[in-house]
């Protein structure tokens, strides 16, 4: 009972006035970016980071993770009133909210995203608050050999999970390990891979990589298919809030069974994108009406979003108790962490109580005021979208480089941004997945270190990763993670052969 | 747009697949060369800076020969995509290179009012009034934003030291 105790402590930190405006602030700004296509929950969140190097840390986080509720929140918007996803994960949205939308029931299709949104995030803050303190106590127990492990399971899961080709998702998490490395060796303090240019002597910084993979990368993306917006209007009133509330608790059994695909696809770091469409899937082949699913069945608003929300927030539980971020967005947090000078691992958990418990506290009051916003505001921000993009996507281009810039107030990095942005265009056209890669410049130091410490004390035997049950049995589920898509295949192709 | 007789003609998606596939497999053996040089061996204090990257580049290099072999067995003609959309595309990348490329000497307010105003005039058509009140706007917002609540400094020029800013 004691994290019930530390929970109310951590109401009594985002309870703050100071705190309670960070939070709306950053909601509304989340919600903005979410609905902006270009700019997302990950380089968002990145591109704003350096406005919190001067708040004290809760309140920095506070912020940052509610402009990624408010991202959350704001794809359903665009993907029911244009049918244009303003993320990835509200890609499943559209097949039902676009048809609901175009029948006049926009209304109802944008409260069940929004209801669904939040009942999801609900479910996985829940969990992360039951959870997440176990999982801490549990992992201070890691050794180095422990701690490497926990990386290969976080990496082979991408593999085996990810629907980009396998080797793919090898080729680019390994381009994003080769990234991190370059620079000074943090245990030797021996230079390498900088061929003698002193800009390289710090490495690449993943807030650099963020920006431009997702943010420069996307504009050009919308280039190319040189995007207009087309959609219906918002009409959200109270009458239409209450009526849709009335019909959403007869589908419980579909948000019961999304919050937990969100929440297992959001802690392994498969992400809220595969979390939707998963759970969308299962929804329109298990309900009763599924034929209708893809003409504006509400039910299938309902599951993605479900699942998406709880996928992102889910995101967090490995972030906070491991150190190993379940999602891009999750890793620039992290980054956030290293800057504001706290250690993000099982330690947070002991040494910054007030930090940590406050942030979840955070995450309940976060996503409600958030759906309140988003309830009451949809038209304001429906109109956004009626901006131009040539009037938008120079503005979005300037903000990340500031925000590219203002990370180590290097002009550098802003060219970087740019080669960055080039190389993410064409690595997503070539279906290579960017989150690996990403997560890979976040994790490679220390995975790196917890590898070689490992190495030094079995004297560079292998056999340290199968030295104990704790740590074989982690690499054990790396390993099936890793070739999951061919144990599959070849599962289905016994049973086809027996049949 | 104009460009509708250009209609269907652009690279292949898979020459653009493999050739991004080589390029991948030439950072892999740069990794490789470059870890070589920072030693791959153990040293007196365990493994030396160059093993890690070492193996990493490894991995690139076979995965890349794995990718290559798939992308070459695409028998699927379809485009990578249409020279009027690179086109497009490139009408964003080169501006903003010279945006980046501009930002050290001139600072980032003067780049941004020009690229701003040019991108909006050039590509969005719209008339002077609007362009330069969205091309002055956003910088002066950010000015505001940025260097005086927040006290996060940005590149400046010499018309900003000039202005005294």
């Amino acid at each position: 009972m004691e994290e019930i105790a530390n929970l109310f402590q951590g109401f009594a930190v985002a309870l703050q006035p100071f705190n309670i405006m960070v939070m709306i602030v950053g909601i509304v700004l989340g919600v903005i970016i979410g609905v902006l296509p270009g700019l997302g929950g990950a380089n968002g969140v990145a591109i704003l980071l350096p406005l919190t190097f001067s708040m004290p840390p809760t309140s920095a986080i506070i912020m940052l993770s509610c402009i990624y509720w408010g991202a959350l929140f704001g794809g359903a918007i665009t993907s029911i009133l244009f049918n244009i996803p303003g993320e990835p994960w509200s890609v499943a949205t559209t097949f039902d909210g676009y048809p609901m939308a175009q029948q006049g029931k926009a209304g109802e299709a944008l409260t069940a995203a929004f209801t669904s949104s939040f009942v999801g995030a609900l479910f996985a803050v829940i969990m992360i608050t039951l959870v997440a303190p176990l999982v801490a106590s549990f992992a201070l127990q890691f050794g180095p050999a422990e701690k490497f492990a926990v990386y290969f399971l976080a990496f082979c899961s991408f593999v085996g999970l990810s629907k980009e080709p396998p080797f793919k998702t090898i080729a680019a998490m390994m381009i994003g390990f080769a990234l991190a490395a370059v620079g000074l060796d943090s245990i030797t303090g021996q230079l390498r891979l900088t061929f003698g240019a002193t800009e390289l002597l710090n490495g690449f910084d993943f807030l650099i990589a963020v920006i431009g993979l997702f943010g420069i990368g996307e504009i050009l993306l919308t280039m190319e298919e040189g995007l207009s917006f087309r959609g219906g209007t918002a009409k959200i009133n109270l009458r239409v809030v209450l009526q849709t509330w009335k019909l959403l608790p007869a589908y419980w059994l579909t948000s019961l069974r999304s919050c937990v695909i969100g929440c297992w696809m959001g802690i392994t770091p498969a992400g809220a994108t595969p979390a939707s469409f998963m759970s969308y899937g299962i929804a329109k082949r298990v309900a009763k009406n599924g034929n209708n699913f893809g003409k504006g069945e509400i039910e299938g608003v309902i599951a993605p979003e479900t699942a998406a929300h709880a996928a992102g927030t889910a995101a967090l539980l490995p972030m906070l108790s491991l150190g190993v971020p379940g999602s891009p967005t999750a890793a620039v947090l992290l980054g956030g962490l290293l800057i504001w000078g706290l250690q993000p691992g099982p330690m947070l958990f002991v040494e910054q109580k007030e930090f940590v418990w406050g942030l979840i506290a955070s995450m309940y009051l976060g996503n409600l005021v958030g759906l309140v916003v988003v309830l009451t505001c949809v038209p304001i921000f429906a109109a956004i979208l009626r901006v131009p993009f040539s009037i938008i996507a120079p503005l979005i281009l300037v903000l990340c480089a500031i925000g590219a810039y203002s990370v180590h107030s290097s002009t550098f990095d802003v060219m970087l941004m740019l080669v960055f942005g080039v190389a993410g265009y064409l690595l997503k056209k070539c279906n290579y997945p960017l989150a690996p890669l990403v997560l890979a410049i976040v994790l490679g130091d220390k995975a790196e270190e917890a590898f070689r410490q490992s190495l030094l004390g079995s004297q560079g035997s292998l056999s340290i990763f199968f030295s104990n049950s704790l740590v074989s049995s982690i690499m054990i589920l790396g390993l099936i993670a890793l070739f999951w898509s061919a144990i599959q295949e070849g599962y289905s192709r016994l049973r086809t052969a027996r049949a | 747009m104009a460009t509708i007789s250009s209609d269907n003609a652009g690279p292949t998606h898979k020459a653009v697949e493999v050739g991004i596939t080589l390029l991948i497999a030439l950072f892999g053996a740069i990794v490789i060369f470059g870890s070589v040089k920072a030693g791959i061996n153990w040293g007196a204090e365990g493994p030396r800076a160059g093993f890690f990257p070492f193996y990493v580049g490894i991995f690139i290099v076979a995965a890349s020969a794995i990718n290559l072999r798939d992308a070459l067995r695409d028998a699927n003609g379809r485009l990578f995509a249409e020279w009027g959309q690179l086109r497009q595309v490139m009408s964003v990348v080169i501006p903003t290179a010279i945006y980046v490329g501009s930002m050290p000497f001139v600072g980032l307010y003067v780049a941004s009012i020009i690229f701003i105003g040019w991108f909006m005039r050039w590509l969005g058509k719209y008339s002077w009034p609007i362009v330069l009140g969205v091309a002055f706007g956003m910088p002066i917002v950010t000015y505001f934003i940025f260097e005086r609540w927040f006290l996060v400094p940005l590149p400046k020029g010499p018309i900003e030291e000039w202005l005294g800013l």
